[in-house]
């Protein structure tokens, strides 16, 4: 039994490529055992049944039809923020500047919504702000890229610092626009006239907003699998060295990627204050330039995938709401439930990689 | 293998254990429907005795908060809403976390196809998005906290809501007034060294009403105080809070009071040993050499009031303003620890004043303006985005808070007040 050279439990090792089916055996695998985990966590804190828990979770999104809507604009939104930072994450470039770049263009909405109507019509209005909000956005994604491109500073901390930046921007807006004075609050701008309100199609409130991050996401994945651009951006997130050897100029393809990353971001931005909130707070975005990050690193950086990356996320904090309400627990007990589940699902990539290999049974074992 | 064999009947356990906890859990099966846990036991016992009138309607109260009882500001109406609605026997469901957007909307809008037939909200920042919802469905209330619109939007089931805090805390700055005064005849400060610190958050007529009635309180107790203001921008920020308390105790400021949401102000108050008064609630545990008092608003009469209402089918009035006669403006226990001795007795007397309405908070004898006493004052209370004040608030010698509407609506500033980011 003493044997000197021991043969431990288990090891691991490099897997070969599964097939399809056995990768979604495993991420299903890896669901049903979140559950389970979660359904213990709720019965051991809380003493509720975790089947009404799991019930409450579905009815907070498909509860009703006006949940269904909730559902999809906010699926929607994060979807618009994940598939802006999506091509720069294919380059391997980190923008975590989403929530700023967002923010930076409902400021620029805003600011058309409020100065522009009386000199200009309501079309003309949209316009401007559609517009500048894209530029906004894409001239705070741009600043960082072209420090990266030029000397190579890190774009993960410079995007970051620029999100606080772009808060104490809107923050200071928030003073100078608010309503009534010494509130720091804008309140819903032009309630009377709707100068700026996107138009509502029929009586679906959110439905535009969908529509166009629908669109959105099809050219975004026409854009990185079937273009010369898209191309680029692989070769250069691969390899910049290959890159440059090939005659990829790479400091056009960085700043490029980011402009149109924080372009995306500003469309975001415009959205949420021209066609949902009709207002400007600092928290308007509502941390879905970092929730993005994990939308497209669970996809793999595939728009497709990301809509079901991105409505997995919804649903749970939906679902986390619907508990708080329906059992008086807490939010953050919705949140500890999300959490659980997203370990389990980011924990399954590691099973679909590597295998564990249990040690033999050897002859002489009892 | 052993340690395979270890491994799974672990986890048999642990799945026995989950089964086990299950079982009593069925039982509260029934109870899911009635959504709060609290509520169903209590419900069909009470109604009927509630609602006598004959057009009698079953209450289902839906609540929407800006946070989660962290904040010491949301805390406060969770608590109104479960008393008032346990105490009446209505059903409610409450939403948490609701920013001041969209969100708002949509939550007031599930809370109608819940079957909610009252929608209560709290933040400043809700208002426009609850008048939405309250035009779209014209047979549900919808009473909201601290806003300004109800008496100019025209609609029958919006209403504002708050309380003359201003009296609560006059209170306060009759006990800082008091400890002033200790601390004068004590001779650890001159007469002309009674200098109090107050941190606010905007810049805001609630904001503004709410110190100068505490200076005014201060005053009455010790005439010669003086008050420095600094105002930290936000609602909420602990760092920018302790930062203003600094900023005012370098400036040689013997005690602080507050208005925003945190403890910041009161922590950085108790390592520098200065008294102070607070607002929400008690910080007697946690600064227990330094805490005086803290005047807060109980919103459960309102939220009573309101709920009561709609129970017996009568109209709410669009602006309600609770006051310390109808029990909505508290004061928590004062400290004796900190503040002067006789405090009680002084707060109790002050108080049977401003009851019998004998001495008004606002008396323009009381304050002067460059140093002239006023005798008009063109106030904005209708809030139309004009930024135009339109109507007089100073009549019979005294400044009218709180009745025109709801929301305060004294933006003066007085003199002995300092502004010290002016």
């Amino acid at each position: 039994m003493n044997n000197k050279t021991r043969e431990p439990l288990f090891h691991i090792a490099k897997r070969a490529a599964l097939p399809w089916y056995r990768t979604w055996a495993i991420r299903g695998g890896a669901l049903v055992l979140a559950l389970i985990v979660c359904a213990l966590i709720t019965t051991l804190v809380t003493g509720e049944n975790p089947l009404q828990v799991y019930v409450a979770i579905f009815k907070g999104s498909f509860g009703t039809s006006r949940k269904v809507w909730v559902l999809l604009q906010n699926v929607a939104m994060l979807l618009c923020v994940s598939l802006a930072v999506t091509p720069a994450f294919r380059m391997r470039c980190w923008n975590l500047g989403g929530e700023g770049q967002a923010l930076i263009g409902g400021l620029a909405a805003a600011a058309c919504m409020i100065l522009l109507p009386g000199k200009l019509p309501n079309w003309a209005v949209i316009v401007c702000m559609t517009v500048s909000s894209i530029l906004a956005g894409a001239v705070w994604a741009g600043i960082p890229a072209l420090f990266k491109a030029r000397w190579n500073t890190n774009e993960t901390l410079f995007t970051l610092m620029m999100n606080y930046v772009a808060t104490q921007l809107v923050a200071y807006y928030c003073v100078v626009w608010e309503s009534p004075k010494g509130s720091g609050n804008i309140g819903i701008i032009n309630p009377n006239t709707q100068i700026g309100w996107f138009p509502q199609i029929g009586s679906y409130k959110y439905l535009l907003n969908i529509l166009i991050v629908a669109a959105v996401c099809v050219a975004m994945y026409i854009y990185l699998n079937f273009s010369k651009h898209g191309y680029e951006i692989a070769v250069v997130g691969e390899s910049e060295r290959t890159a440059r050897y090939v005659g990829i100029k790479v400091d056009r393809v960085i700043i490029r990627t980011m402009l149109l990353s924080g372009a995306v971001c500003g469309l975001a931005g415009l959205l949420l204050v021209g066609s949902t909130n009709h207002t400007l707070t600092p928290t308007i975005v509502d941390g879905r330039g970092f929730t993005a990050v994990m939308v497209s690193w669970l996809a793999k950086f595939n728009p497709v995938w990301m809509i079901l990356t991105s409505f997995l996320l919804v649903f749970l904090s939906r679902g986390a709401g619907e508990i708080a309400t329906r059992f008086s627990l807490n939010q953050s007990f919705g949140d500890i439930l999300t959490g659980v589940i997203l370990f389990f699902i980011i924990g399954s990539e590691f099973f679909i990689n590597y295998r564990i290999i249990f040690r033999r049974p050897a002859g002489k074992e009892d | 293998m052993k340690k395979i064999i270890a491994l799974l009947l672990a986890l048999v356990m642990v799945f026995a254990l989950a089964a086990c906890g299950e079982k009593p859990a069925e039982n509260n099966a029934p109870a899911e429907n009635n959504a709060p846990a609290e509520a169903p036991a209590e419900a069909p016992a009470e109604a009927p005795a509630e609602a006598p009138a004959e057009n009698a309607v079953t209450v289902k109260a839906g609540f929407i908060f800006l946070h989660d009882e962290n904040s010491t500001y949301d805390l406060n109406f969770i608590n109104a809403a479960k008393e008032a609605c346990e105490k009446l026997g209505v059903e409610y469901l409450l939403k948490t976390g609701i920013p001041e957007g969209q969100e708002c909307y949509d939550a007031a809008a599930e809370l109608v196809d819940e079957g909610c037939n009252f929608i209560f909200a709290d933040s400043f920042g809700h208002e426009p998005f609850l008048i939405q919802a309250a035009k779209e469905f014209p047979e549900v209330q919808f009473c909201h906290a601290t806003g300004t619109k109800a008496h100019t939007e025209g609609l029958a089931n919006y209403h504002n809501g708050f309380a003359s805090i201003y009296e609560g805390r006059f209170l306060g700055g009759v006990a800082a007034g008091l400890k002033l005064n200790q601390m004068i005849e004590d001779g650890t400060i001159t007469a002309d060294q009674a200098k109090v610190g107050y941190i606010g958050a905007f810049p805001y007529a609630e904001v503004k009403s709410g110190y100068t009635s505490f200076f005014l309180g201060v005053r009455y107790a010790c005439p010669s105080a003086t008050m420095e203001v600094t105002f930290t921008n936000s609602w909420y920020d602990p760092t920018l809070e302790k930062e203003g308390a600094t900023k005012l105790i370098n400036n040689g400021c013997v005690l602080i009071s507050e208005h925003a949401d945190s403890m910041g102000a009161p922590t950085e108050c108790e390592s520098n040993n200065i008294p102070f008064v607070f607002y929400n609630g008690s910080a007697a545990d946690a600064c227990p050499n330094t805490f005086i008092v803290a005047s807060r608003i109980d919103w459960a009469p309102y939220m009573e009031f309101a709920m009561t209402c709609v129970a017996n089918g009568e109209a709410i009035p669009a602006d309600w303003t609770g006051t310390i006669a109808t029990g909505s403006v508290k004061l928590t226990e004062i400290n004796e620890q900190a503040a002067a001795p006789g405090t009680a007795e002084k707060l109790a007397e002050v108080q049977a004043a401003l009851e019998a309405g004998t001495l008004k908070v606002f008396d323009t004898a009381n304050f002067t303006v460059n140093g002239e006493t006023l005798t008009e004052y063109l106030a904005d209370v209708d809030d139309m985005g004009d930024f135009q004040p339109e109507t007089n608030v100073i009549s019979d010698g005294f400044f009218h808070e709180s009745e025109f509407r709801s929301a305060p609506y004294f933006d003066i500033d007085i003199d002995g007040i300092t502004n010290i980011d002016a």
